[in-house]
């Protein structure tokens, strides 16, 4: 057993530092404290799907927000329209980012570097553009849920504590995606593709599915925390649904705890949204917040771009074993 | 209704010829250094602030801060490649597209709180130019001419004067290029300032027709990558007939369909065209 423990030592230190982050707000009792536990741990599920393309393939999805938007969408029309619990919505959210990961993927995962950036860039912006004239879903205006959809759960007050639950787990699922796909066979034909695709393929790695099922795996989180972000916040529109700098906020997250990581996002992501919410209620700092990130990210690009952890990893010869 | 089509045709090949200068700047800094500037937008957005607080804080012609704000756009550039990009150019692409935010957050953070949001506009009236039966408002037609000046200037500047050679040096191999003695950090300095240039004069010409907030390039900044991928990235006279295809394609949409329908043409065109041709329409085959 405790072999066990200490083979797979940086998993339970992840899920550890996922499970304080989620029963703190029980701990306190208070309803502020658990919205922002909602903040952080949406962001960690969001950077660490993210994470499983960027980190571990090497492929840089500037748009990466396009899922979250899309699976948000899914997941409230199936509530607001054709009267599905919020457990189908989430499924339906997860699966349809999925599957548009899929086809996607197919097309553009074929395009290298920045032409795949600049790609997810264009179809994040289509997918908005189009969402944006969609009957459908509301057009410009979106939807908003009738508020008796709710009573379902037991009034608004439940369905609000559900719904941290929900985001607790979904994120405690991406951790443990994020660590199998780390140390899987799977993953290790990822790290290939990361650093030379072309050898990969040479040693066998079958790099268009490989990369496809990576696009996937990191499309369908987004997509459920999508619909539950969405069924919590009652109402979606395009404009909150598929805001870019959004997708670029989880590239940062990632660069600042380490990419390539399973801890890294966590504590990146936590660490950005901590300083996010100081730099919001200092009336110091209020006005200057995005200019405060972005010396900050800037500063992590030129000085640590291997972020906290690959700085802790490559420092620290004994940490290793501790901290994938 | 032949009327109304030509002149949708004509303002949005004017606004094409602005477009295009836009995308330049975009795509010289892509074909020289490999860099995708995503601090663009702000740039651009900088460029219309320059001529507006020169033309109402200091009474100096909109055309005439224009020079001024190419010329600061220049300085501006240079100084942003020394501190953001100098040291990362070599690292892989995620670590310069992530500077190059970082400088656009930085710019957008200062300019929210010292511009606020409030939307501006610079009021000069030149009134309209009639053309047998169309009209062509005169602002729009001066800032496609001086597109087309600046198109002109920086393309005999690439050809013939040495600062220019030097950079088709770097495009086709910095290298080399550093091996015959070409100072190659200058020259990607030079460029990246030559590319803010021209962001800056298509800020400053957009302000004269259309009104504007810190936040307003961005949709320039996307249109200008469209632009970018339609002409071919890396090829700044590509860049021009691109900005045509992309002021045609306005003009002429929202008589066929409800306007919102553009942003969707242009964008899956965008990726269409990447997937397929991505050296552009006119680049060759790879």
């Amino acid at each position: 057993m405790s072999e066990k423990l200490r083979q797979h030592a940086s998993l339970w230190l992840s899920l550890a530092v996922v499970l304080i982050i989620g029963l703190w707000p029980i701990a306190t009792g208070d309803a502020l404290d658990r919205e922002t536990a909602f903040t952080v741990l949406s962001a960690i599920a969001l950077a660490s799907s993210l994470n499983i393309l960027l980190g571990y393939t090497g492929y840089v999805s500037f748009g990466h927000v396009v899922f979250f938007g899309f699976g948000g969408y899914v997941g409230f029309y199936t509530i607001n329209a054709l009267g599905w619990s919020l457990w189908l919505a989430l499924l339906a959210g997860g699966l349809s980012a999925g599957l548009l990961a899929y086809l996607l993927g197919v097309g553009i995962l074929r395009l290298r570097g920045a032409y795949f950036a600049l790609a997810t860039i264009g179809i994040n912006e289509a997918v908005r553009a189009f969402i944006n004239n969609f009957r459908p879903f509301g057009g410009p205006t979106g939807m908003t849920l009738n508020f008796s959809v709710y009573k379902a759960y037991g009034g608004a007050m439940h369905a609000l504590e559900l719904v941290f639950y929900i985001m607790v787990a979904l994120t405690l699922l991406v951790t443990l995606i994020s660590y199998w796909v780390r140390t899987s066979k799977f993953g290790l034909g990822l790290l290939a593709i990361r650093e030379d695709e072309d050898a990969a393929e040479v040693m066998g790695v079958v790099t268009p599915v490989a990369k496809n099922w990576a696009f996937v795996l990191s499309a369908i989180v987004p997509g459920m925390v999508g619909a539950l972000y969405f069924f919590k916040n009652g109402t979606i529109e395009p404009g909150l649904a598929f805001p870019l700098h959004t997708s670029i906020e989880m590239i940062v997250m990632i660069m600042l705890g380490g990419q390539g990581t399973v801890l890294g996002p966590i504590v990146g992501a936590g660490g950005y949204e901590m300083l996010r919410d100081y730099l919001l209620v200092s009336p110091l700092f209020k006005n200057l917040q995005l200019a405060i990130s972005g010396v900050l990210l800037l500063l992590i690009v030129l000085f640590i771009p291997r972020g906290l952890v690959g700085w802790l990893r490559q420092r620290y010869a004994k940490v290793r074993r501790w901290l994938i | 209704m032949i009327d109304a089509l030509l002149r949708s045709l004509i303002d949005g090949l004017l606004l094409g010829f602005v477009y295009g200068i836009a995308a330049m700047g975009l795509t010289l800094i892509w074909g020289v250094m490999n860099v995708i500037n995503l601090s663009h937008g702000s740039l651009i957005a900088l460029g219309m602030f320059s001529v507006y607080y020169l033309f109402i804080g200091l009474g100096i012609h909109p055309y005439v801060a224009l020079v001024l704000t190419a010329f600061i756009g220049l300085i501006f550039g240079i100084i942003i490649y020394f501190i953001a990009v100098h040291r990362v150019i070599n690292a892989p692409e995620l670590s310069t597209l992530l500077a190059t935010y970082a400088v656009n957050m930085m710019i957008l953070g200062v300019g929210t709180a010292v511009f606020t949001t409030t939307p501006r506009n610079i009021p000069l009236e030149l009134g309209s130019i009639q053309f047998g039966s169309t009209v062509i408002t005169t602002t729009r037609l001066i800032a496609a001419l001086v597109a087309t000046l600046v198109a002109v200037g920086l393309f005999l500047f690439l050809k013939y004067s040495r600062p220019g050679r030097y950079i088709r040096a770097v495009t086709d191999n910095r290298d080399a290029a550093e091996i015959v003695g070409v100072p190659s950090a200058q020259v990607l300095a030079l460029t990246f300032g030559l590319g803010t240039l021209l962001a800056a004069i298509s800020g400053g010409l957009i302000a004269t027709f259309f009104p504007f907030t810190i936040l307003a390039g961005e949709s320039y900044e996307l249109k200008s990558f469209v632009i970018g991928v339609l002409g071919g990235l890396g090829n700044p006279v590509g860049s021009l007939f691109g900005g045509l295809i992309l002021g045609v394609i306005e003009g002429l949409v929202p008589m066929a369909m409800p306007t919102t329908w553009t942003p969707v043409l242009e964008f899956v065109l965008f990726v269409l065209i990447l997937l397929v041709k991505p050296n552009g329409l006119f680049g060759g085959e790879e």
